[in-house]
């Protein structure tokens, strides 16, 4: 448990959203995440968004481990 | 694709690799308590990458597999109802229950629909007028809240004809019954990050706490999972236990408020019972007071003979941590994909499944 | 005619039969050796002065739901399949049979609509269909029509291309993106309303394999990797062969919306269903001129080099994963349903 997808949030219109990935498209009920905007990414499960995804959390963590990988890729 | 690709570079995963292999301390064993987590290792080889000193155990993570038989005896009887569309996520189609399966049921003329959400469910139900419409509600945390609030809306459209049954079981009671069994060492946990993003990282806490064994909710990428184990190994070098978010994208401490409003809105917690680990107090979701008008088992018949389980089926111990499939004496043989005993076998996420189809390579 | 509806009456041998394969059938399919009209198709068959050539035969049902999905239709997947089907083994497919079942009921717009598409493919694919059935069976029996197709084809001397062939050290290629039939299929027929532009790629690769039979003689095995996805044949081919294939992750072609739908479902696009791929094992010095005729082939454009064959583990897939791990790839057992866990 459980499929959830990252999905970028196209149009909102009350509580429904349009999310997008990789192109395809599909109505989410954003009544989970009330102050979702439009560009946002959100976790897309059985037809909802269910939390909003931190960009800048995202890029600390991937740039966290970058610095590993040069660090440890130094070390050998 | 964004916030997938990034976390499944091979140089990133590479260097987390080489880190765990430098791991010199005894033997561990890491328990993931996610069926999603259990297929992404197997689906990426991850068990290869990781040294012989740091062993991976599935725990019961998969609401699907821990669904009783006579939770799903009692859809197939709502469904045999004539007037009655049962609609069901696509994963409970085709567990077995005590005596037939939804998709038996559906084969021999009951009307059940395979829908991706809950809400179209409810969608049908007002193209149905003339039918009773029932949702079979499984799954954990991460799902309840899509579903309450999809009763919520049917409950707002002053629908007549939409009635939930529930199946939602709740992970943090599971984990501390789990625990206090006591059958297996654990040494670290891999804790669900969809379930996390609803409940936050707090219902962890009482883990380090009383048992002393550190966790951290990890997302589900190759990365994700790698760097997970990574912390949980610095955390034991450390001597430390605590409750760490390595999803921090997606999982923030105090978790998503709203969706647990909606779940209190239409669910309270109750007693349930679990495939393997038997009845755990206050560890499922029933409809709350107030909103009985929804309940199936209420307004609607059903005829059912006693649940019983399979004799030869050992699921329980295989989601307790206690055997590997393998060791199951009707695994891959009495128990097949195409002919399923137990759950453990039918869903994608089951760990039996997950290692019928994937074994580990390399 | 002015009828707008399959009747059971349509399939009793009768004038309504009768009526029905002059007025739809034969003006869409005519030619002399179907306009006989006899019980069995005769022709020569001309192997063109090489002597004696090896017939292929095979025959596939078609029943697909939805009938209609972006990309093609049942029609076009009936001649397709077949065709493709004599082609993996090196044929030149020649003639096809098309026997229909129709659903009382069944609408005859769209039994015109496939019976054209059925057209259109036999005219790409440079086949005639020479025979035909048509029965009628009552409501509810049949999904709208299933279709059953024949098909003929020479095998050119000196050709010799079996699952059981492929050696180690044979290049594994496959001729381009995966998962486009069964995602599009799924999502057409399922209504779980997504919008997507994933298209199937069903398409008769008979003149692929002619421009690859011409460009090397060291084509040891080919496969379409139809139900049950790429991954199932490459384990029927190990199988067969009593060799390991191994594949490489990274270079497995996938549209970004295929994979999009298959992370959003639960699929694995490795075990997703094409019409219009197919997997050559090829001897290794001869791989790099096959992949130069494919790409300049219409349905080869993306041709790549997606792994090799190897001794051991005999009768095993094994997939190096894009983060380093190794891990088996068994066939699939039963259907993928979607899943939300």
């Amino acid at each position: 448990m459980c499929l959830a997808v990252p999905a970028k949030v196209v149009s909102i219109d009350g509580e429904k959203a349009v999310v997008e990935l990789g192109g395809l498209t599909r109505q989410a009920r954003t009544m989970l995440v009330p102050n979702v905007k439009v560009g946002d990414y959100v976790l897309l499960h059985a037809g909802f968004a269910i939390q909003t995804l931190d960009e800048a959390a995202a890029q600390e963590t991937l740039e966290l481990l970058a610095r590993m990988a040069e660090a440890g890729a130094g070390e050998a | 694709m964004r916030f997938i690709d990034e976390f499944r570079q091979p140089a990133l995963a590479g260097a987390l690799a080489e880190r765990i292999k430098r791991w010199s301390g005894p033997p561990v064993s890491l328990m993931e308590v996610c069926g999603t987590h259990t297929v992404a290792i197997f689906r990426h080889g991850l068990r290869g990458l990781l040294p012989p000193q740091v062993r991976l155990l599935s725990g019961p993570g998969c609401p699907v597999c821990v669904t009783p038989n006579g939770e799903i005896d009692k859809a197939i009887a709502l469904a045999s109802n004539p007037g009655v569309i049962l609609a069901t996520f696509g994963d409970m189609m085709k567990v077995p229950g005590s005596y037939s399966s939804l998709a038996e049921a559906k084969a021999r003329g009951s009307i059940i629909r395979v829908v991706y959400s809950a809400m179209e469910a409810v969608e049908i139900a007002q193209e149905n007028p003339g039918k009773a419409v029932v949702f079979f509600g499984v799954g954990f945390e991460t799902t309840a809240p899509t579903t309450a609030a999809s009763i919520l809306e049917a409950k707002r459209l002053g629908l007549k004809n939409f009635f939930f049954l529930s199946a939602h079981k709740l992970v943090p009671p599971a984990l501390r019954a789990l625990l206090e069994a006591g059958e297996v060492r654990i040494d670290g946990l891999i804790c669900p990050g969809h379930v996390s993003t609803i409940i936050g990282s707090r219902p962890y806490e009482f883990i380090p706490r009383d048992y002393a064994i550190p966790c951290v909710i990890s997302g589900f990428e190759p990365v994700d999972i790698l760097q997970a184990i990574a912390m949980l190994l610095d955390m034991r070098v450390e001597g430390k236990a605590e409750v760490a978010i390595q999803y921090r994208r997606a999982v923030r401490p105090q978790g998503n408020p709203q969706a647990l409003d909606t779940m209190a809105g239409a669910f309270q917690v109750g007693d349930a019972e679990w495939r393997g680990l038997g009845p755990i107090p206050q560890s499922g979701l029933q409809l709350r007071d107030g909103m009985e008008a929804f309940a199936a088992e209420r307004h609607l018949e059903m005829k059912m003979r006693p649940p019983r389980e399979a004799a030869a089926c050992r699921c329980g111990e295989v989601l307790r941590g206690l055997i590997n499939p393998p060791e199951c004496s009707i695994f891959g043989t009495g128990c097949t994909p195409e002919h399923p005993v137990g759950p453990c076998m039918v869903s994608t996420e089951g760990t039996c499944a997950a290692w019928f189809l994937y074994r580990p390579g390399g | 005619m002015a009828r707008a509806r399959v009747l059971l009456g349509h399939g009793s041998g009768g004038k309504l039969t009768h009526q029905l394969i002059e007025s739809l059938f034969l003006s869409q399919l005519a030619n002399p050796i179907l306009k006989a009209l006899d019980d069995s198709a005769v022709f020569s068959v001309d192997s063109r002065g090489r002597g004696t050539g090896r017939l292929a035969f095979t025959t596939d049902s078609y029943v697909v739901k939805p009938l209609f999905f972006p990309g093609g239709d049942i029609g076009r997947l009936a001649v397709c399949g077949t065709v493709n089907d004599l082609s993996m083994v090196g044929a030149t497919p020649l003639y096809l049979s098309a026997a229909f079942i129709l659903e009382e009921g069944l609408p005859l717009a769209d039994l015109r609509r496939i019976t054209a598409s059925l057209k259109g493919a036999a005219r790409e694919a440079g086949v005639k269909i020479v025979a035909g059935d048509t029965k009628v069976v009552e409501r509810g029996s049949a999904d709208g029509l299933f279709i059953n197709t024949a098909g003929l084809g020479l095998v050119p001397e000196g050709v010799d291309i079996s699952g059981s062939n492929a050696r180690p050290g044979d290049a594994v290629i496959l001729s381009g993106p995966i998962g486009n039939h069964g995602i599009s299929v799924l999502l057409e027929r399922e209504h779980m309303g997504f919008v997507s532009t994933v298209k199937s790629d069903v398409a008769p690769l008979n003149l692929l394999v002619a421009v690859m039979l011409q460009a090397s003689p060291n084509i040891h095995a080919l496969r379409d990797p139809t139900r049950g996805g790429l991954a199932t044949s490459l384990v029927e081919m190990a199988r067969q062969s009593g060799v390991a294939i191994r594949i490489h992750e990274g270079k497995v072609p996938i549209d970004e919306e295929v994979a999009a739908a298959c992370e959003i479902l639960g699929y694995d696009p490795l075990y997703v269903a094409n019409e219009g791929k197919l997997i050559a094992l090829v001897a290794p010095q001869d791989a790099p001129e096959v992949l130069r005729a494919m790409k300049e082939s219409p349905n080869g454009r993306q041709a790549t080099i997606i792994g090799e064959v190897l001794a051991e583990p005999r009768g095993k897939v094994l997939m190096a994963t894009r983060v380093g791990g190794t891990r088996i790839v068994d066939m699939l057992s039963g259907e993928q349903f979607p899943r939300i866990c």
